[in-house]
């Protein structure tokens, strides 16, 4: 087995992508010489030098800006966004929202805007307190604007096959890398408590497509729904479920747009409960869009209520054991889905 | 107006007057259809600033990038664009360039280079900066003009925008239409420097004030902004001073004269760019009052032959309506 870290994963679709095709340019801030706070651009100016891996000034509206632009004139810019919080500082999410989004549509198909804009999102607790400005679950924004894909990995394995997607794509994508991730392989104790962080990644490239959900365990008493880092959180949890008989099925949708809504619908079909687990705010959020979509398209397979097991609605506050609190933890996935599928 | 004809040929000024005379026949004919009913949406003439869309557009090549605004159709005309296809769009029509999906501010046509408008004040500054990046990693030597009003000077992204071109010695020709209200707060007002032109020293790059209404200074600056680019020296920012005869869109009361004195709106009409440069062409003798009618005459075919082929045209057909969101 060939293991990888996710920033590694991520750092190597980059590196292949900019080896195999010369309009593929990266920028951002720190992303250069540093490598990017978190790695994933490591060593990346080195071996493609300056004019291909830019260190940009702390400028997120001219970062995303200029993508949309390098992308008219024929390039696939990767940038990043250092944080998923800094999307509505200085014009950033005009340029997204407004800009990457619309202009395939609003100039009538002549022109294609190829961005990717990669950003880690969400709470590193147990890790390291991020607070309001530095924690947050925002990708429900995004899936409000026509026009864009977001896509949103849980393991190094499908970081790398959707990111090379993402940058073989003709369309603008958000590409959303949960900060725990990049943690949890490193260090012991989360390692042993998530062992699915730990995969095969195999170093040839290759493309993992859009909309195509990822049934990460089988099982068939209930429907779990989940993302990201909460996709491992409801493994651990599915490890205390089964010692009470209860045996979930969990499903990854991987990109929210376009979400398959298929290998959802038909689990819930098969299991007859549905359980949504989303780091991001509960009101409006990303489970308010999959339930929704489970009560339009299976509300008659449905034995118990949809449960939504969210993030509170509230700033991520700074202490570990307010922080604990905002966010989903494995004990309120199990306590759901006892309430829904109870034996 | 400028006596500097020297180094230009007798086409070049004829083919620059024509060109003004286009965007002011195009925008009068835009002001009566709309009048008329037939616009289903807001548009922004470009009446009074028509020296600067082609001072700028004659110095460039077709491949060349412009970034253009809301208040955009001068600069379409300019890089040449097809008036047919450009009404066609102002009505919504299925032949228009962006097929009715864009309207008057959202007109882009990728064969000339003219490959954004946006309705987002300031928003196409560092898109313009982008577009530069592109020309830098694929070294190419295009250029990018990138147009936006006083009101974008003002926005955030302006900053960032050519801050970051200027660090990175983009090609882009950063032009300011400052027409001195943003709708109808004045620039002075708001704003306590003089000129955007100075904010030019807080990016290391040099800048120009140049008079709006007159295309030959426009033509000279940019002339100068565009040898600096494309020698991969970077960008340079252009203030032209300028001012719309109209409203800030068709339906401003009094054509703008809410917030705008009659003495300074006349003031500014005794500027106009295409009256004051055809008596200099006439004065000089590069062409009579003769050979102007007959271009005029031309020009006013074309416009009305344009509006035809736009009203003639068919709408979209409502079942389209989720084409080109995605590839």
């Amino acid at each position: 087995m060939r293991e990888l870290d996710f920033s590694a994963a991520i750092n190597e679709a980059l590196r292949q992508e900019m080896k195999s095709d010369e309009s593929v340019i990266v920028f951002g801030e720190d992303v250069g010489f540093f490598g990017g706070l978190f790695k994933c651009t490591d060593s990346l100016q080195k071996e493609f030098g300056k004019k291909r891996v830019r260190d940009t000034p702390i400028s997120e509206g001219a970062i995303i800006g200029a993508a949309v632009g390098a992308a008219l004139g024929g390039l696939r810019p990767v940038a990043e966004l250092q944080f998923i919080d800094f999307v509505g500082c200085n014009g950033a999410m005009d340029q997204i929202f407004n800009q990457m989004a619309k202009m395939r549509y609003m100039f009538g198909g002549s022109l294609k805007v190829p961005v990717v804009v990669r950003t880690p999102c969400g709470s590193r607790y147990p890790v390291a307190a991020g607070a309001a400005h530095h924690s947050q679950s925002l990708e429900a924004w995004f899936m409000h604007v026509p026009g864009l894909k977001v896509v949103m990995p849980s393991t190094p394995y499908d970081a790398k096959g959707l990111l090379v997607a993402a940058i073989k794509d003709e369309d603008p994508v958000l590409f959303i890398e949960h900060k725990l991730l990049y943690y949890i392989r490193r260090m012991p104790s989360l390692r042993e408590k998530y062992p699915s962080i730990t995969c095969h990644v195999p170093k040839e490239e290759y493309v993992i497509p859009f909309g195509k959900a990822d049934v990460k365990k089988e099982g068939q008493d209930a429907t779990v729904i989940a993302t990201m880092m909460m996709v491992h959180k409801a493994l651990s949890a599915a490890s205390q479920l089964t010692k009470e008989g209860i045996n979930i099925e969990i499903i990854d949708p991987r990109t929210l747009v376009p979400l398959d809504k298929r290998t959802i619908i038909n689990s819930v079909k098969k299991t007859g409960r549905a359980i949504v687990v989303s780091e991001d705010c509960k009101t409006g959020g990303v489970a308010a869009e999959i339930a929704s979509v489970v009560i339009e398209e299976a509300f008659d397979y449905l034995d118990a209520p949809i449960k939504r097991v969210s993030g509170l609605d509230v700033p991520i506050p700074y202490s570990p054991v307010l922080e604990a609190v905002a966010i989903p933890q494995e004990q309120n996935i199990i306590e759901a889905v006892r309430e829904t599928a109870g034996k | 107006m400028s006596d500097h004809f020297e180094r230009l040929s007798g086409k070049t000024l004829v083919d620059l007057y024509t060109k003004m005379l286009k965007i002011r026949k195009f925008e009068e004919k835009t002001a009566e259809l709309f009048a008329r009913g037939f616009i289903p949406g807001l548009v922004h003439l470009y009446i009074g600033e028509e020296a600067v869309a082609v001072g700028v557009c004659a110095n460039l090549r077709k491949e060349d990038y412009v970034v253009s605004t809301h208040r955009g159709h001068g600069h379409s005309i300019a890089k040449g664009g097809n008036v047919k296809r450009m009404f066609a769009e102002l009505l919504g029509k299925k032949t228009g360039y962006s097929k009715g999906r864009g309207g008057s501010m959202h007109m882009v046509i990728p064969e000339i280079g003219v490959i954004c408008s946006s309705g987002i004040v300031g928003a196409g500054i560092p898109i313009a900066t982008g577009l530069g990046l592109a020309i830098d990693v694929k070294q190419t030597d295009q250029v990018v003009a990138c147009f936006f009003g006083d009101g974008a000077s003002n926005t955030g992204t302006f900053h960032e925008g050519i801050n970051m071109a200027a660090a990175w010695k983009l090609p882009v020709i950063f032009v300011c239409e400052n027409n001195l209200y943003a709708i109808s707060v004045p620039f002075k007002k708001v704003t306590l420097v003089k000129n955007v032109a100075d904010r030019a020293v807080a990016y290391g790059i040099p800048s120009v004030v140049v008079d709006g209404m007159d295309v030959i200074m426009v033509y000279k600056a940019v002339q100068e902004a565009v040898r600096r680019s494309r020698e991969g020296e970077g960008p340079t920012l252009i203030e032209c001073k300028t001012y719309r005869f109209r409203g800030h869109y068709e339906g401003d009361p009094k054509k703008g004269g809410t917030y705008r004195s009659e003495a300074e709106m006349l003031d500014w009409e005794k500027k106009c760019p295409i009256t004051n440069f055809k008596a200099k062409l006439i004065q000089k003798g590069f062409f009579t009052e003769n050979k102007a009618e007959e271009i005029t005459q031309k020009c006013i075919k074309e416009i009305e032959e344009a509006v035809e082929f736009a009203m003639e045209s068919p709408y979209p057909s409502p079942n389209e309506i989720l084409d080109n969101l995605f590839e």
